[in-house]
């Protein structure tokens, strides 16, 4: 195939803007980049920022379920210290295996400066009971709230914090 | 990197995970001795996948307790299978660990 001058001309101008763009595209990608608005996620589904700043556990409760409204249920098996000597280690541990299609088991601690704790999300092939470990500022309630089939289920227990975990 | 420590073994048919992590987990609430706030940094993300497949996703905040750990079991896990468990921090630094399944 051959060009006319004229078409060589086309053709390299072409490429030219072809170029530049994919210049200012990467470079536009390594600013974001060092500027820190990309973070680096293993996960597709962002981090609920605004559940963990919440300040009140109606408020947590809303932003991670879109409701505060919790139904107690004897499905859900919340273990916890009745007395916890070390507020920044209280161990937790949830068990829910009497619920079918567990999609997710979060926590939270009623007191806690900002109330939301973790989320914890399931696969199918994944038995839902969870042990971790929290901090717990003082005492109060702590909530296990299971998401299963499109539906929630609760279970709170009061622990005493003898000394607080969240130091200040 | 910050290595995992796992532990994977099978009991009753299911496979009992425990993962024990390094971080110092700061709310950001903390004030050092001179009454500077000690600026936030805790695991955010953290996943476990058996034989590379996702299982459990979890989202943490700064109320985990420092060197954060967990436990869960796992359903359908033969010995010699692959556990890994990976997390990410607010600072975007990493961890990780794998062990084979015993």
């Amino acid at each position: 195939m051959t060009l006319s001058t004229e078409e060589v001309k086309t053709v390299t101008l072409q490429q030219q803007q072809r170029r530049l763009f994919i210049k200012g595209t990467l470079a536009g990608g390594a600013v974001l980049a060092a500027s820190g608005l990309i973070l680096p996620r293993l996960a597709m589904a962002a981090w609920p920022a605004e559940a963990f700043h919440a300040t009140t556990l109606d408020d947590a409760l809303t932003k991670v379920f879109g409701s505060s409204t919790l139904e107690a249920s004897d499905k859900v098996v919340l273990k916890a210290p009745g007395i916890a000597e070390n507020g920044a280690v209280v161990p937790i541990s949830i068990n829910a295996e009497q619920l079918e299609n567990v999609e997710s088991i979060s926590i939270f601690s009623e007191k806690n400066p900002t109330p939301f704790v973790a989320r914890f999300s399931l696969k199918p092939g994944c038995v839902p009971d969870i042990s971790t470990r929290v901090k717990m500022g003082e005492s109060g309630d702590v909530i296990a709230v299971v998401q299963a089939g499109g539906k929630l289920y609760s279970a709170r227990t009061n622990v005493k914090v003898t000394v607080g975990g969240c130091g200040g | 990197m910050s290595e995992v420590k796992l532990r994977a073994a099978l009991k009753d048919g299911k496979c009992e995970v425990k993962a024990l992590m390094t971080h110092p987990m700061e709310t950001g609430r903390r004030k050092d001795p001179q009454g500077a706030v000690i600026p936030a940094h805790y695991i955010e993300t953290v996943e476990l996948l058996h034989n590379g497949k996702l299982m459990l996703e979890a989202d943490w905040g700064g109320a985990i307790s420092t060197n954060p750990f967990f436990s869960v079991s796992l359903k359908d896990v033969a010995v010699g299978d692959s556990i890994e468990v990976r997390w990410v921090d607010n600072k975007g630094e990493k961890g990780s660990g794998t062990v084979k399944v015993k």
